[in-house]
């Protein structure tokens, strides 16, 4: 399992957005050459990140990929194996970095007994300049809950009283480890705004998501992260382009073979008796080609890639594989 | 964000403290058949076996009502510290309080510490009511002895809490009532808390003098005239047990705390 040393972006954790402009400014968080290893899985395998203030920065990736890892040692929620975490300069278990930061965990429970309003006061008492608890509440939309007891609220409302937790102490970064889960589209939408609105005054976000359009919509930078590894640092427009994939799949009446396909924008060919599978950012001028040799397709499909293929098309090791070849 | 913030800011530890101990007692507040059991117990046992006989003599000018007062004082904390302590910190485990507290600029041991003091303070309310009962009931005490009563009980409990803690950070939330109630209940019977101790068989009686909560229930009945043994070798036992059960809660919390955050 050896990663190719092309990577498909410029990227690799010095990449962009770690210019310039970050070496001058203390980095918010910063991670060093971070391994972090439980027993013998290796979640993260050295992870150089550094994220200036102001800056909001999505990290994507599949499935145990190592963003929760990631995030766990930025806030010292774990410690790395190998290698530095760092908030605001200290290291992050540190009360003064802490009591700058607000966090939305993926697990975490608060105790179900008191009220909304209960439960931000409680957490208010944890930082040196906390917001008015109806300002957190009416961020979250909360308001009007705010008498109910945590035991009454649905899942989404339970994730964004998290999100009012997370923003009562008024902290200058803000890390959400997939924020979303749970709400439905008409909570998500609300929910984003509101991050939106709230970070406009130059405070820094670092979120976790799955959703592509999540990280798109609300991120200057996006860090994509596989098995451990940064793969990709870049803006979400140039990481779209490159993820942005179709899916095409179509029978042929004869046999086709890797060669058929070389020279083609196409990765993770999958051949098989007639059937064919393939990943392609350019569909139209594999489709063309295909054409122009004069082949019969059935059955043709072209759909958008979902995520996870997106991230096949990312982490494609060499190109084009024939099936089972690995 | 307003305004310019000096670097190094934190809340004050007082104030966190405080609202985490709130946090705690707002919960009992609203859960009360969990306190209604702590508090209402000792006092329903108050009624049955104390109440009736309340005057009688036991010999030495020792009183019935007061000897069943002291041992159902001793059962009155030790059930908070070990039930409310310990079964709601495994509680707080189970639904992932401490995942997110350990995000924030929480200190870890402001959190043991409020959910120390929470049942410290109940444990006192427990102890007030029962009191209440029995001095309206017929106890009759100088203020000194039930001052005197007040303060070993809650000073005493270190053992019983280190119980308490250690199940609470050593058990899932599934465990712990079960494992509070068969280490507890049995050592209560053993202690002499129940039934005195010379009713007891004699090989119950020959391990009760190094149980903890014989040791812990001395310190009542010596304050009513009723002990088995001299003052200091009761706290020196409470003692010893303080260091042995409140070493092992530690150390149950570490290993949870290195489960979660190594």
């Amino acid at each position: 399992m050896s990663l190719p040393l092309s990577l498909p972006l410029d990227g690799g954790g010095s990449g962009w957005g770690c210019s310039s402009y970050a070496n001058r400014m203390t980095a918010v968080v910063e991670l060093v050459a971070a391994v972090k290893r439980y027993g013998d899985v290796e979640a993260l395998r050295g992870v150089d990140l550094a994220i200036p203030p102001g800056q909001v920065v999505a990290i994507l990736g599949p499935n145990g990929a190592g963003k929760t890892t990631a995030i766990s040692l930025m806030l010292g929620l774990r410690r790395p194996t190998a290698g530095t975490a760092r908030l605001f300069g200290l290291d992050p278990s540190d009360r003064r970095a802490r009591s700058r930061c607000g966090v939305m965990l993926q697990e975490s429970g608060v105790t179900d007994a008191l009220t909304l309003r209960e439960v931000v006061d409680l957490f208010r008492a944890y930082y040196p300049h906390p917001m008015p608890t109806a300002r957190a509440l009416e961020m979250a939309g909360l308001l009007d809950q705010a008498e109910r007891q945590v035991v009454k609220l649905s899942g989404g409302q339970r994730q964004r009283l998290y999100y009012a937790l997370a923003v009562c102490g008024d902290p200058e970064v803000i890390f959400l480890d997939e924020p979303t889960v749970g709400m439905d589209v008409e909570s998500r939408r609300a929910f984003l705004d509101s991050i939106r609105e709230f970070f406009r005054e130059g405070r820094t976000i670092v979120l976790t998501t799955h959703y592509l359009e999540e990280a798109d919509q609300l991120a200057g930078r996006v860090v994509v992260i596989d098995r451990g590894l940064v793969i990709a640092d870049a803006p979400p427009a140039q990481i779209k382009a490159r993820v942005a994939g179709k899916r095409v799949s179509f029978t042929t009446d004869r046999t086709l073979a890797q060669s058929d396909f070389a020279g083609l924008p196409v990765s993770h060919l999958e051949l098989e008796d007639g059937r064919v599978r393939l990943l392609s950012n350019q569909p139209e001028a594999v489709l063309r080609a295909l054409f122009t040799k004069g082949l019969a397709l059935r059955d043709l499909e072209v759909v958008g890639a979902d995520l996870e293929e997106a991230f096949l098309a990312l982490t494609q090791r060499g190109g084009a594989s024939p099936p089972g070849g690995e | 964000m307003t305004g310019p913030r000096a670097q190094g800011d934190v809340a004050p530890i007082p104030g966190i403290a405080w609202a985490q101990v709130r946090s705690v007692l707002l919960a009992y507040w609203r859960m009360p058949a969990f306190v209604l059991i702590s508090m209402g117990l000792p006092v329903m046992f108050f009624v049955f076996f104390g109440l009736p006989n309340v005057g009688r003599s036991l010999g030495n000018g020792i009183r019935l009502g007061s000897y069943v007062l002291a041992s159902l004082s001793a059962y009155a904390v030790s059930n908070v510290v070990v039930y409310n302590v310990g079964i709601g910190v495994a509680n707080q485990r189970a639904r992932k309080l401490d995942l997110l507290q350990r995000a924030t600029p929480l200190p870890a041991w402001v959190a043991v510490l409020g959910n120390v003091v929470g049942g410290l303070i109940l444990a006192l309310l427990a102890l007030l009511a029962l009191f209440a009962v029995a001095a309206l009931g017929g106890v009759r005490m100088g203020a000194g002895t039930w001052f005197t009563l007040l303060l070993w009980l809650n000073a005493g409990c270190l053992p019983m809490l280190g119980l308490g803690l250690a199940i609470g950070y050593g058990a899932g939330p599934n465990m712990a009532p079960a494992l509070a109630s068969l280490i507890y209940l049995p050592m209560a019977f053993a202690s002499g808390i129940f039934i005195p101790l010379r009713q007891l068989p004699t090989f119950i009686q020959s391990i009760s003098h190094y149980l903890p909560l014989y040791h812990y229930g001395q310190l009542a009945w010596i304050t009513v005239g009723a002990g088995d043994e001299t003052l200091a070798r009761a706290l020196l036992w409470v003692a010893l047990w303080s260091v042995a059960l409140l070493g092992l809660a530690s150390r149950a919390y570490r290993l949870d705390a290195q489960r979660k955050f190594a």
